[in-house]
């Protein structure tokens, strides 16, 4: 069963200057127990996704068209906002860049951890101590002396462990990450995404990870969709993507990382030219008018390329690796 | 490139009051440090976040009082100037800052921002508009540029404007504060390739303060590292990279994650917290998280030691490829 | 043109907004053609026509000394936007330039500031009011250094709370980085920042400040007579409102219509283009 299956999903915004086509015909799988990471850069459609997902559109905001379905059963597009709200924190939690926030500065750690169990039947003793359970998973020194302190008595990666703590400690069976490591050094980036996977094998759920940071995502996603101006350009497992991209933007995007280039260079490889206002989408490829393999048939919408394992890619030229087009 | 330093910085202290009532308790931000910037390098100071760097980055450029030591630019002693005696050194010395879009006035148009330094410093006998035409062709932005505010321009065109304004003087050093913060991967490359062309064109020495060590790799002539106000580590950047002699540096390096899903993890993982500036560990400080700690590391603190162009504050600097101990050896 | 446009037209989309919009435009209006509009003098004694009902001559009647009260409304209108226009812009200048130095100043001059605007506020406007005029005697000036004084303490603290807010900011940092002076900081870099919804909440103060000459004008503390104020046509109609009542409703009609043109203006300015002083 796939957790999460999102089909066609069009989001529009009114704005001033005309309607705002922010996700076009999005479409991608969140299997049951896997991490899906969603990469993209600014403008790319990650926040309104989540926003989408969670019932939580700003008012100008609309669902076009297509479907969110949730374990097979409940199509979030089609929920009103009671039911999303049961949904949300027991069924889907959510971890953002700021852990603030999740945690209330004013009530004490503990006291927190203890309301969010607010639907469950145990006693009070029983909530504290699943509570003490979870600080020790995500591996709070003196756990139980943890719950009587305030967030703000925490470390940054403390309280982003808490956050994490929190978010899982009703097991959802998905959870939504939005960038939760991109605040955070380098060292404690690390230590939180090896967290993050060990929790997410032990809880069993899945994991929609969000990051515009090309390494993490590499190593915590099992598969990987490559947002590009509210389109996905391109879909499949990590080694797919990173090893054999088949979109001509995220090969240029991973040429762009400076950690991609082993030997020291002063040049860096960068992706001339702007996202396209998304006030006028060109009708054709999105990414044509930056992307060094156009040809005319980029004028059209490119299809959604199946090169095979479930590997797509929105081009014209999937099917021909770059590496195979340059020998030839 | 000369040997010649542009800047020289000695044993610089940036102390901070805390406590309200008892002001004299005060905590060290930079405890001491000491280095040159020669002209026409590139210097990166590299930390994690509390590590001190943009304090002394503030410190250099005056913007931050020193408790101790002394900072000379071009020859003159800086540290301690005021306001009007600082006025010309700023013209040879200019900082970018961290934000792209937040360290620009939002109601000033762009070619106000970019001009604004000939404003401040009352050039006269220049056109400005021609002004903002040269410095925007020369950072790779199109002049109708000039019209446009703050908030109209992605980060990347927001950074090429800072740079821009940076340059506006013709100025003998640049200090950029993570210049590549809040970027996109595909426009952090922009931004740096577009730095060190200037550098090159310009003769400029630069100083970085970044946490990303990717972009120290490709940019940086020499890189230092620091760790709670102190330099750990500092050398060539090629040296510092390819063996890294302080524990530190070695497990910053190894906690950088890669994007190649294959490729196996052999990290130097730190236990513990970075302790805080008010409690500073006795001995050396890194040794409550230092995988290789040994009795004496928390007795006494380490000296930096030089050795060739690379300078180690370590009792026990590693040897090439030095693996971590495990938990029954570092215990026997 | 068209940036002139756009705010009107978005002022235009709110009814109220419309609204307020139409009244102003009606008061600024009959205020600056006030002669053209009437050929009455305001203060001409007319003992024979006194008391008078609306006609096609009186428009609105007349007062207990024959005086035309369509003139006065008009004339009396000139007064009150003449003070509530000169007494607001003065306030705010000298409130922007004390909440500047307030905030950006050293702490001490802070302190020093705040305790005197709180001083000032806790002042209640009519003893204020009533000392001000035992002291200058009953003026139109005299209600204008009451409104100053009033509303000075309020725009003074707003812009010092702002000043201090961005004073830390990386875009001052950063002039501060290129060697600029405090004047030129406060001026290039602040103030076009934090006067924004000041000039916003001082159109909401306009209709407190006519309320004020109105009020003080009834009372006597301010317009000397003759000269026609809404206020003092107000406490003649009170006089005579067994005679007529009239005087009293073309006293008062102005007053309310005025008050609540401003109003509905200042607050859909408000939602409008900072949503975010909503409840103040």
């Amino acid at each position: 069963m796939t957790t999460l299956a999102i089909d066609g999903l069009n989001v529009t915004f009114s704005t001033e200057d005309g309607p705002l086509h922010a996700l076009k015909n999005v479409s991608f799988d969140v299997p049951e127990n896997r991490i899906v990471g969603i990469v993209g850069e600014s403008g790319c459609g990650k926040s309104t996704l989540i926003n989408a997902i969670l019932g939580l559109l700003a008012d100008n905001g609309s669902i076009d068209s297509g479907s969110i379905l949730f374990q097979g059963r409940d199509d979030l597009t089609k929920l009103g906002p009671a039911q999303m709200r049961d949904l949300r924190g027991p069924k889907i939690s959510t971890v953002f860049q700021d852990p603030m926030g999740a945690l209330n500065p004013v009530i004490s750690v503990g006291q927190q951890m203890i309301n969010i169990q607010y639907r469950s039947d145990i006693s009070k003793q029983e909530k504290a101590q699943r509570a003490v359970d979870m600080l020790e998973l995500v591996r709070i020194p003196d756990a139980r002396a943890a719950l009587a302190r305030y967030p703000h008595q925490f470390s940054g990666g403390m309280k982003q462990r808490i956050a994490i703590a929190m978010a899982l400690m009703m097991e959802p069976a998905l959870l939504i990450a939005d960038e939760p490591t991109t605040a955070l050094d380098a060292t404690l980036e690390v230590t939180t995404i090896e967290l993050l996977k060990d929790l997410q094998q032990q809880i069993g759920c899945s994991v929609l990870f969000i990051s515009h940071h090309l390494g993490v995502i590499a190593e915590l996603c099992d598969d990987v969709v490559v947002m590009y101006a509210g389109e996905v350009v391109e879909r499949g497992t990590v080694r797919q993507i990173f090893n054999d991209p088949r979109h001509p933007y995220t090969a240029r995007l991973l040429e762009c990382d400076p950690a991609r280039q082993s030997e020291r260079t002063r040049s860096l490889p960068t992706i001339p030219g702007e996202i396209p206002d998304l006030r006028a989408r060109p009708r054709g490829c999105i990414f044509a008018n930056r992307c060094h393999r156009v040809h005319d048939a980029c004028a059209a919408p490119p299809p959604d390329h199946d090169v095979g394992d479930g590997h797509v890619a929105r081009c014209f030229v999937a099917n021909v690796p770059e590496t195979v087009e340059a020998t030839a | 490139m000369s040997d010649d330093p542009i800047l020289t910085v000695r044993d610089v202290q940036v102390s901070f009051p805390v406590g309200g009532l008892r002001k004299r308790d005060a905590i060290l931000g930079v405890a001491g440090v000491s280095f040159d910037v020669r002209r026409g390098e590139t210097f990166a100071l590299v930390g994690e976040s509390g590590s001190g760097k943009t304090t002394l980055a503030r410190a250099v450029n005056g913007l931050q009082a020193i408790s101790n030591g002394e900072i000379t630019f071009e020859g003159q002693r800086i540290d301690g100037l005021d306001r009007k005696s600082m006025k010309p050194v700023r013209k040879r010395m200019s900082m970018m800052f961290q934000d792209p879009v937040g360290s620009l006035s939002p109601r000033m148009t762009v070619g106000d921002l970019v001009t604004e330094p000939f404003r401040i410093h009352g050039i006269e006998g220049r056109n400005l508009r021609d002004e903002a035409a040269r410095l925007l062709s020369l950072v790779g932005l199109p002049t109708d540029f000039v019209s446009r505010f703050p908030h109209q321009l992605s980060g990347g065109q927001a950074r090429r404007v800072g740079v821009a304004r940076a340059i506006a003087l013709d100025p003998a050093l640049i200090i950029a504060d993570e210049p590549t913060a809040g970027l996109d991967v595909s426009v952090q490359g922009e931004v740096l390739n577009l730095l060190n062309d200037l550098r090159e064109r310009l003769g400029l020495a630069m100083m970085i303060i970044t946490h990303n060590l990717h972009v120290v790799h490709h940019v940086a002539d020499r890189t230092a590292v620091m760790y709670l106000g102190r330099f750990v580590e500092a050398g060539d950047t090629e040296e510092v990279f390819g063996a890294p002699r302080h524990p530190y540096t070695a497990a910053l390096l190894s906690a950088n994650p890669e994007p190649d899903p294959d490729k196996t993890h052999d990290r130097i993982t730190l236990p513990a917290e970075v302790p805080s500036l008010l409690a500073r560990p006795p001995g050396c400080e890194f040794h409550t998280r230092c995988p290789w700690a040994q009795p004496a590391c928390s007795a006494k603190a380490p000296t930096p030691t030089q050795e060739g162009t690379r300078a180690v504050a370590c009792h026990f600097p590693l040897e090439p490829g030095a693996r971590p101990p495990t938990q029954s050896e570092s215990a026997a | 043109m068209a940036e002139l446009w756009r705010p009107i037209r978005k002022i235009l989309r709110e009814p109220l907004g419309a609204l307020g919009l139409f009244l102003v435009v009606l008061v600024i209006f009959g205020a600056i053609f006030a002669d053209l509009l009437t050929s009455f003098d305001p203060t001409r004694i007319n003992p024979r026509d006194r008391f008078q009902g609306p006609s096609a001559a009186h428009l609105m009647g007349t007062d207990q000394l024959g005086r035309d009260l369509f003139a006065r409304v008009l004339h009396g209108g000139r007064i009150a936007l003449f003070v509530a226009l000169v007494s607001t812009a003065a306030s705010l200048v000298i409130g922007i330039v004390l909440g500047l130095i307030a905030g950006y100043g050293p702490r001490w001059l802070d302190n020093l500031m705040i305790l005197l605007f709180d001083a000032m506020k806790s002042f209640p406007t009519v003893m204020l009011a009533l000392a001000l005029v035992t002291i200058m005697g009953p003026s139109l000036t005299a209600v204008m250094v009451v409104v100053i004084l009033v509303t000075v303490p309020g725009y003074a603290r707003i812009i010092r709370t702002q000043t201090i807010a961005l004073k830390n900011s990386e875009y001052v940092t950063a002039a501060q980085s290129m060697g600029a002076n405090p004047a030129r900081i406060l001026r290039v870099h602040i103030l076009p920042n934090v006067i924004g919804p000041l000039v916003i909440l001082a159109s909401m103060d306009i209709p407190v400040v006519i309320g004020i000459e109105a009020g003080m004008s009834f009372l006597g503390l301010g317009v000397r007579p003759p000269t026609p104020s809404w206020g003092s046509m107000l406490n003649d109609g009170f006089t005579s409102i067994r005679d007529t009542a009239w005087i009293a409703i073309a006293g008062g009609i102005p007053i309310i219509l005025t008050t609540l043109g401003f109003t509905f203006l200042g607050e859909t300015l408000r939602d409008v283009f900072d949503p975010r002083l909503k409840g103040r």
